[in-house]
């Protein structure tokens, strides 16, 4: 074979790989969209499931979505950007900060069932919360946190030294010039970075499957040491647990929709926000 | 500076640092808890019942057993199944992006990539119960698809944004010297592509394969919805297997707290962070020796 042939053919396979990667996103949103589309309407989002979860809507679940996320962010959005501020404006080159990359590259490896078990041992047990939005929230907090630290030290990395020096050169004091010159250029990036780890947050199931997720509730949670619905949860519940699955099979679709539909809005308000404030700082 | 100030300064960096060692108090909390839990487990069951039978069955009445290793074969199955397809479409696409596509073309490729590594595992294991598995039971004639095929084909998805994002950056960096020399000596795209810039970025590209298999090791939701959990040491891709994250998922909630049950299953959670943490491990260090070499 002529080695320009070896090039057509090489390239081509190349091609080949990358269009498969978009077929594969094409059909997954394709199927969930066409299936999930037909049964979203007001009702299916704004009501509680009904006649042992073969009719009714999911709202329960939207709404435990939301207020376990809240809990998630209270946890990870603070911690996480105060450790990003350490680790890009005060941290040396010690074998401290290396511990503390070490700890955040490793913790980001860690499965999410494997936060799922330290929930339980450490929130639902040791801290007697109990199966509770708490717990689950504060699990999921923590897994989180490797994402938002990142993102946020990104953010942090991408403010010009200029900026840090002219503040410190006309005497003000090193927290003075994070505060006034670095943190506001910085906080586009940063809520970037909460916002990616949320939207990864809202998605999971292991972590809340043993820590707080219930699988139907007729009423909605008071307090925060109730259990609550879930969308992942519910979807996981439609597609294997329920007692007629193929008849809520539309259910699921339509649960799975919105899930979807939640996770990308999350995702693409956080790409516009770190598009406009690069687009700033040029 | 006066005093007041000076001490002002250092309270908020420590208050920073507190932050950045709570990281640390977290890893290391979860493995103290995953080891304190499991170490009951071990003791009651003992080493050899729990990592060399295949036999588990902790809800037999007179006498439960709690043997890992078909688990362990499962989970490795599976990940080795996922990395048979994610690793050359992963890197072909990578290389893609990296060398041969338009701007215009990376523009739509690098947000299809975003997006992807955003779907919700759950959503992934629904449309391997659903669209999938019907495929598979088809063609290769079986009564239903969920088995560690299905279960290996979602992984490959799963891990593909870790490897295709990784093994750019990895391309990406490899000088462009050494392709311009590969092209300067005759060389056309292709072997250069092959022959200079991908044996350059390699290091790069087998760390982003390690993270995808942890990835793909610790997934949970879609294993569990579509490999068919059955507890027993898996026969071929067709079988119907049960992952170590899958047991976890399913016995968890059944168990009491503080049996001999609850323990193993952290026992089995402490062996599977064990092999994340090595595999995450190993990429770090090919990634560090190849930060120094580029």
């Amino acid at each position: 074979m002529s080695r320009d042939m070896k090039e057509k053919i090489g390239f081509f396979v190349l091609k080949l790989s990358a269009f498969l990667v978009i077929l594969i996103l094409g059909i997954i949103l394709f199927d969930i969209v066409i299936k999930g589309a037909i049964v979203i309407d007001w009702q299916f989002l704004s009501t509680a499931p009904r006649k042992g979860m073969t009719e009714g809507g999911i709202f329960p679940a939207i709404i435990g979505t939301f207020y376990v996320t809240m809990i998630t962010a209270l946890l990870s959005t603070p911690i996480g950007i105060f450790t990003a501020i350490y680790l890009n404006e005060y941290a040396g080159k010690g074998l401290l900060t290396r511990f503390i990359r070490m700890a955040i590259r490793n913790l980001s490896g860690v499965p999410s069932i494997v936060f799922g078990l330290f929930g339980v041992a450490l929130f639902v047990q040791g801290m007697n919360l109990g199966t509770s939005i708490l717990s689950a929230g504060l699990t999921l907090g923590l897994m989180t946190l490797p994402v938002t630290i990142t993102a946020s030290e990104e953010a942090l990395k991408t403010v010009p030294d200029s900026y840090r020096q002219g503040s410190l050169a006309l005497g003000a004091t090193k927290w003075q010039s994070i505060r006034t010159n670095v943190l506001p250029v910085a906080v586009p990036g940063m809520m970037t970075g909460s916002i990616l780890g949320l939207a990864r947050a809202a998605g999971e199931t292991a972590p809340i499957l043993f820590t707080g997720a219930a699988f139907y509730l007729p009423f909605l949670p008071g307090t925060l040491f109730d259990q609550f619905m879930a969308l992942p949860y519910h979807l996981y519940i439609m597609a294997t647990q329920h007692h007629a699955i193929e008849r809520v099979r539309p259910i699921a679709y339509g649960t799975a929709l919105v899930l979807i539909v939640l996770v990308i809005i999350m995702n693409l308000s956080a790409i516009i926000i770190r598009a406009r404030f690069r687009n700033k700082l040029k | 500076m006066d005093k007041f100030g000076k001490l002002k300064e250092n309270l908020i960096e420590y208050f920073f640092l507190i932050n950045g060692l709570l990281v640390i108090f977290v890893l290391l909390s979860i493995f103290y808890l995953l080891i304190k839990n499991s170490i009951p487990a071990f003791t009651e069951i003992g080493f050899t019942g729990f990592f060399t039978s295949a036999y588990w069955n902790p809800s037999a009445y007179s006498s439960p057993s709690y043997g890992i290793l078909g688990q362990v074969v499962s989970t490795l199955m599976v990940t080795f199944g996922a990395m048979v397809i994610a690793v050359p479409v992963g890197i072909g696409t990578a290389a893609y992006i990296a060398e041969i596509a338009s701007p215009r073309v990376k523009g739509i490729l690098k947000p299809v990539i975003e997006i992807l590594a955003g779907i919700p595992s759950v959503v992934i294991g629904f449309l391997g119960i659903v669209l999938l598995g019907p495929i598979i039971a088809n063609t290769a004639n079986l009564s239903n698809g969920l088995n560690a095929l299905n279960g290996s084909i979602l992984l490959a998805i799963m891990s593909l944004p870790t490897i295709i994002s990784l093994s750019e950056d990895a391309i990406s960096a490899v000088p462009d010297r050494y392709k311009e020399a590969s092209l300067g000596l005759g060389a056309n795209r292709w072997q250069t592509l092959v022959k200079s810039i991908i044996p350059s970025g390699l290091s790069g590209i087998i760390a982003s394969i390690m993270l995808g298999m942890g990835r793909a090791i610790g997934e949970t939701m879609t294993v569990l919805m579509a490999t068919g959990n059955a507890p027993a040491l898996p026969g071929s891709f067709f079988s119907s297997v049960r992952t170590m994250t899958s047991t976890i998922a399913i016995e968890l909630g059944e168990v009491p707290y503080n049996s001999t049950h609850y323990y193993a299953l952290f026992a089995v959670g402490l062996i599977l962070f064990i092999m994340t943490f090595v595999v995450n491990l190993v990429s770090d260090i090919i990634l560090h020796k190849y930060q120094e070499v580029a």
